[in-house]
């Protein structure tokens, strides 16, 4: 039957199709992996070698012993998690008292906040630079973390979320004398929960892979984060590239992991965060 | 009344956070693209100066900056086109009901959306090498004698556009792949009936029926694709031949490297006034064609 065979070639194109896709995407990243195991100079080789001859951590050695990159790391998770505990306790409380308190103001506070989403960062850099530098918070974790406490999207996203929750209950709460702190700590914030892991997770990994603001404020290597360190690094190793491979493989795995873990949450904030425009 | 202080106190920190850090340095980035204010200034306030629009004027002389914006209009004429087709290929392939493993072909495809910008760079970097990269390796299997991606001035760009599609097009097929799922299947089923080929059912429901979406999404792509600024700082560090500075480059240059600050703030005041016409012009240039139609 004509409709059959046609049918199952399109079967055959379309997996086809995601296949090859699939393998051409994850292709830079196994290589990534693969030539980090290699002996220094091998990866530098015509045809260029798909798998390590004979594997070898030496690279992994050389990073954290040699050129300190535990170090980075851990001021990359120190940053990040700052940022993401303490810009979740400023939105999570802001974005609900827009959404449910009501206070003189409130609306047209909330327009400004819109207003923020479209001021963009670049334009505020060097400005924020003095400022930081006003504040000696130029080379320390605080020049990072401080203007990272609020984010206008994150605002807004758990105003949008906490409008779903029923008043009545708020209004309960409140005729049994909670105060309006107890309402937000017992009765909101578990509400909110399945919002709190979604922008976690997308703090985290934007803090995370956020480069360019970094390198302005963190100069002084001991404080620099890994993205940041692994520039410079690969600006002085520019022949060492199994060393900087597996510069790169410690610098991805985090996000990748927390990436695959949380991933239905990662993309629904990813879709909410989309519509804001 | 208490209600009242308590929702003061839930907002005020956010409030003041994104005043005093954002709002206010944006604010004052204005008045600062309005003064000499460079690496004495730094020292010294008393070294600043009034300059009125004297850095507007002398950005909009130097060569080097129609070389930068020509260079990202370049990258973006490049890279938005590709990057919206190549989302929405990815799109309709996970859509279609005869696709096997969508979750994990979804996850694998969307992976480079979340690694380091720099980190993946530097591994492009390396497929991109003349001798060594398994690029030109693959090219030379159908006869394509090796490019010299990075060091060549016309190809150097491109190899930045090809790095920033395969890094970017996951994000946006999510977004399409929601808006595909958001197409009621009775219009195909309609459609199919009446005898529309797979092709005409595209042309003329998926492709309407997603326009929002793609616009949305083309806006996005394009607002963040003019500010290309790590790419090349760990690719090419703007070479060769200043093929590779871009207007973002060449702000974090002038402000960071050379401490003119005042000259920065007027090149990104450029970029920002530029983004925002594109995107009006896009806009428009849509509606219009809706109106007509």
């Amino acid at each position: 039957m004509s409709v059959g065979t046609d049918s199952r070639t399109a079967k055959w194109i379309v997996n086809g199709l995601l296949v090859a896709g699939t393998v051409l995407t994850l292709l830079p990243l196994a290589w990534m992996l693969s030539a980090s195991f290699m002996q220094p100079g091998e990866a530098s080789h015509t045809p260029p070698p798909l798998l390590p001859a004979h594997a070898t951590l030496a690279n992994y050695r050389e990073l954290f012993l040699r050129a300190g990159m535990g170090r980075y790391l851990l001021n990359s998770f120190l940053i990040a998690g700052a940022i993401t505990l303490a810009s979740l306790a400023f939105n999570l409380s802001a974005g609900y008292a827009f959404a449910k308190l009501r206070f003189a103001g409130r609306d047209r506070l909330f327009q400004i906040v819109l207003a923020a989403l479209l001021v963009p960062l670049q334009v505020a850099m060097m400005p924020l630079f003095l400022l930081m530098k006003w504040l000696h918070l130029i080379n320390s974790y605080g020049g990072v973390i401080v203007p990272a406490l609020a984010t206008a999207l994150g605002i807004y996203l758990v105003r949008q979320y906490a409008r779903s929750i029923p008043t009545d209950l708020i209004d309960a709460a409140r005729i049994d004398g909670a105060g309006e702190w107890t309402i937000f700590l017992r009765i909101v914030l578990p509400l909110l929960r399945p919002m709190i892991v979604t922008l976690a997770v997308l703090t985290f990994l934007a803090s995370w892979n956020d480069f360019m603001w970094p390198l302005i404020v963190l100069s002084d290597q001991a404080w620099q984060t890994a993205p940041v360190a692994l520039a410079g690094l690969s600006r002085e190793h520019v022949q060492d590239n199994e060393l900087m491979m597996a510069g790169s493989v410690v610098t991805i795995l985090p996000v990748l992991l927390l990436f695959l873990l949380l991933q239905r949450q990662y993309l629904q904030g990813l879709l909410l965060g989309s519509v804001k425009g | 009344m208490s209600t009242q202080r308590a929702a003061w106190t839930f907002v005020a920190p956010a409030l003041f956070v994104l005043g005093v850090f954002l709002v206010l340095p944006a604010c004052a980035a204005l008045l600062l693209s309005l003064t000499d204010f460079d690496i004495y200034a730094l020292a010294s306030s008393d070294n600043l100066r009034f300059v009125g629009l004297g850095n507007y004027r002398d950005v909009l002389t130097t060569p080097l900056f129609w070389k930068a914006l020509a260079n990202t209009v370049w990258f973006v004429a490049l890279a938005l086109p590709l990057s919206l087709a190549t989302s929405l290929g990815a799109a309709l392939l996970l859509n279609s009901p005869l696709a096997r493993f969508k979750g994990l072909h979804r996850t694998a495809l969307f992976a480079p959306v979340v690694t380091t910008v720099v980190a993946v760079a530097i591994i492009w970097r390396y497929l991109f090498h003349t001798r060594y990269g398994l690029i030109n390796h693959a090219l030379g299997f159908i006869g394509i004698s090796p490019v010299d991606w990075l060091g060549d001035p016309h190809w150097a760009m491109p190899a930045l556009v090809l790095f920033a599609v395969w890094k970017n097009f996951g994000y946006n097929m999510i977004i399409l792949l929601a808006g595909l799922q958001a197409i009621p299947q009775d219009l195909y089923e309609a459609a199919r009936i009446d005898g529309a080929s797979r092709w005409r059912r595209f042309w003329h429901i998926t492709l309407p029926g997603l326009r929002p979406v793609l616009l949305l999404v083309a806006v996005i792509t394009l607002a963040g694709y003019f500010q290309l600024f790590a790419e090349p700082y760990v690719m090419t560090r703007g070479d060769p031949l200043q093929s590779t500075v871009s207007v973002l480059y060449l702000m974090y240059e002038e402000g960071f490297r050379w401490w003119n600050l005042g000259r920065a703030c007027a090149i990104a005041f450029l970029l920002f006034a530029l983004i925002l016409v594109v995107t009006r012009v896009l806009l428009r240039f849509v509606r219009a064609r809706d109106e007509t139609v």
